[in-house]
């Protein structure tokens, strides 16, 4: 269970997270929603311990993330940001291995090994895991850095903005290895996403946020409905119920 | 695990370990080669032309152990920064380190006097200035590189300016300077590889062994952090301990290297990225051989072109900034184009 507390994050006199409180159950999967500059991103960094924050505090399974030993965090959570530079040539085999980091540290096992190869396979980059980062398609960048997060074997799994910049065949394909991971490997995975239709098809909770402040959370029908959606985004969004999917239509 | 299939899995670790294997051997064929290259080179420079050989040899020797310094000195340091400051473009010398070390020595003087620098021994004052170093270098460059995703080119901009900041306090300094105290401090400030300040290398040898000892076991972290401050954090690095320590590091290493044979700004940055070139893999435990074998083959070959071919018309810190000035701006039109 991830708990945040009372959590405030400044930047000068401007709140972006503003006195978050909010528990997120182990399993299932969590999408964090709301307008640009919600403050989405940023409580998944705060989270996760990337970014610092200036009040309150973050328990994972009860324990401080603050006090916690960074290495022992990094067996329980893993987050995978939207932006990765990487300033060396690196192959899908060799990212996929640093996900072992936090167990091995850098001297790989052969039960490292063997975590390498399930979560290539998981990912089915089988046949590409000996090519370069860079002579790969957005699509199976994002599907090798996915395999790594698989590979770090966490029971948390916090993803910012995964579907960006992917088409709707790999944005597909994300979201159902993520339902995969939460199915069959009991993970608990959170999620930033900007499509509600994508939080509403495979999401098990929904977290709503805007200026910093969570304004909804609950399940799916709770939060994709006409009234909250107008809370959350401002904007009048029709639902339909398609193939027992709630879907807003936006587009016009 | 549930996701382990053990039959496929088993056939796909025994190929990916083999691959593993290949590619260690590889990498070592790579790094013997290089150190045989390194060696010959050492052997002709001790051996060419003698004449007297109690004179030459002891001369030649300590010429050897001081570009074997430098050059391991400089490509660890220039290596290790990159690491940190997730770029390939940019070296503590680039960015005002080597001109600060000299700022600091003659702030020394300036303030001392030359009287009482001539009484304290050169290694006490190598210490001090080495002190001084560490606690501005860490304090100025975290300044610079706390906030995440500064813009390279503004950092390239910053750490120029900051050199020739440092340089011009540096001769206004010593313009202000008393003569006698001057004389002191020149030969100290203009080492070179024709004159290099033999009477550290004692020390400097000392300071190398420590950090290096030091810092060591910092080699696969370094590793991770090569992903990115976000993903070195997730996979459990405590990432600004590391940069802190790695700061305390290089400023020793590019101390080091400035007080035996004087600045050489691009030099770092040609050693690393050729070290990456050539070994095509991110591992720092091969990475910072290679490079520090790649300087210190472009040192000792370097100079021999200068005693022989050149015959002293030139100096290598020349010829070495002339080559890695064409090669930054080739790094620097290359990011462009990419981005």
């Amino acid at each position: 269970m991830i708990e945040v507390r009372n959590v405030t994050k400044k930047y000068g006199s401007k709140a972006v997270v503003d006195n978050v409180s909010l528990t997120i159950a182990r399993g299932g999967v969590t999408s964090f929603i709301g307008p640009n500059g919600a403050g989405k991103s940023t409580l998944l960094s705060i989270i996760s311990r990337l970014m610092p924050y200036d009040h309150g505090e973050v328990l994972i399974d009860g324990q401080s993330v603050a006090r916690s030993k960074s290495n022992d965090l990094a067996k329980k959570i893993s987050i995978l940001k939207q932006e990765n530079h990487i300033s060396v040539r690196l192959t899908i085999r060799e990212l996929v291995s640093f996900g072992r980091f936090p167990y091995s540290q850098g001297r790989l096992t052969k039960e490292d090994q063997q975590y390498i190869d399930a979560a290539i396979e998981y990912m089915e980059l089988g046949d590409l895991q000996h090519r370069y980062l860079d002579q790969l398609s957005g699509g199976q960048r994002q599907r090798a850095y996915v395999a790594m997060v698989i590979c770090q074997n966490t029971d948390y799994v916090l993803l910012d903005e995964p579907l960006n910049n992917l088409d709707m065949k790999h944005a597909v394909q994300i979201m159902r290895v993520m339902r995969r991971m939460v199915e069959d490997l009991g993970k608990t995975v959170i999620l930033v996403l900007h499509d509600i239709n994508f939080a509403s098809c495979y999401s098990d909770t929904i977290v709503a946020l805007k200026d910093g402040r969570v304004v909804h959370q609950g399940s799916v029908e709770q939060i994709i409905n006409t009234q909250a959606l107008h809370d959350i985004y401002d904007m009048h969004i029709p639902i339909e119920v398609i193939n027992d999917q709630r879907i807003g239509v936006y587009f016009t | 695990m549930q996701l382990l299939r053990k039959e496929s899995g088993t056939v796909a670790a025994v190929t990916a370990a083999e691959h593993e294997q290949r590619q260690l051997r590889s990498l070592w064929l790579k790094l013997v080669f290089l150190a045989l290259i390194g060696g010959a080179l050492i052997a002709l420079f001790l051996t060419i032309n003698v004449t007297d050989w109690g004179f030459a040899l002891p001369r030649r020797g300590r010429k050897v152990v001081a570009m074997l310094l430098v050059g391991f000195a400089v490509a660890y340091s220039s290596v290790m920064f990159q690491t940190i400051t997730n770029n390939r473009i940019l070296t503590p010398s680039i960015i005002g380190f080597d001109s600060m070390y000299m700022l600091i020595q003659t702030v020394i003087v300036y303030l001392f006097g030359g009287i009482t620098l001539a009484m304290m021994s050169r290694e006490l004052l190598f210490v001090i200035n080495v002190g001084l170093m560490v606690l501005f270098a860490s304090l100025l460059y975290r300044w610079l590189f706390r906030r995440e995703g500064r813009n390279l080119y503004f950092l390239v901009l910053i750490g120029i300016i900051f050199g020739t900041l440092f340089g011009s306090f540096t001769s206004f300094m010593q313009r202000m300077i008393d003569p006698n105290d001057f004389t002191v401090l020149q030969d100290r400030m203009f080492a070179s590889f024709n004159s290099v300040n033999e009477d550290l290398l004692l020390i400097a040898s000392a300071a190398i062994v420590l950090v290096t000892l030091y810092s060591l076991r910092f080699l696969r972290s370094l590793d991770v952090v090569l992903l990115g401050r976000d993903q070195a954090i997730n996979l459990g690095v405590a990432h600004a301990n590391l940069v802190n320590r790695c700061m305390v590091v290089i400023a020793v290493l590019i101390s080091v290297s400035t007080a035996l044979v004087g600045p050489i700004t691009f030099f770092g940055l040609l050693v690393a990225n050729l070290a990456y070139q050539y070994m095509h893999t991110y591992r720092h435990a091969f990475v910072v051989p290679a490079a520090s074998l790649i300087s210190v083959i472009a040192l000792v070959g370097g100079q021999l072109l200068v005693e022989r071919v050149f015959t002293f018309s030139t100096s290598l810190s020349v010829i070495i900034n002339f080559i890695g000035g064409i090669y930054f701006l080739y790094l620097l039109l290359r990011e462009t184009r990419r981005d």
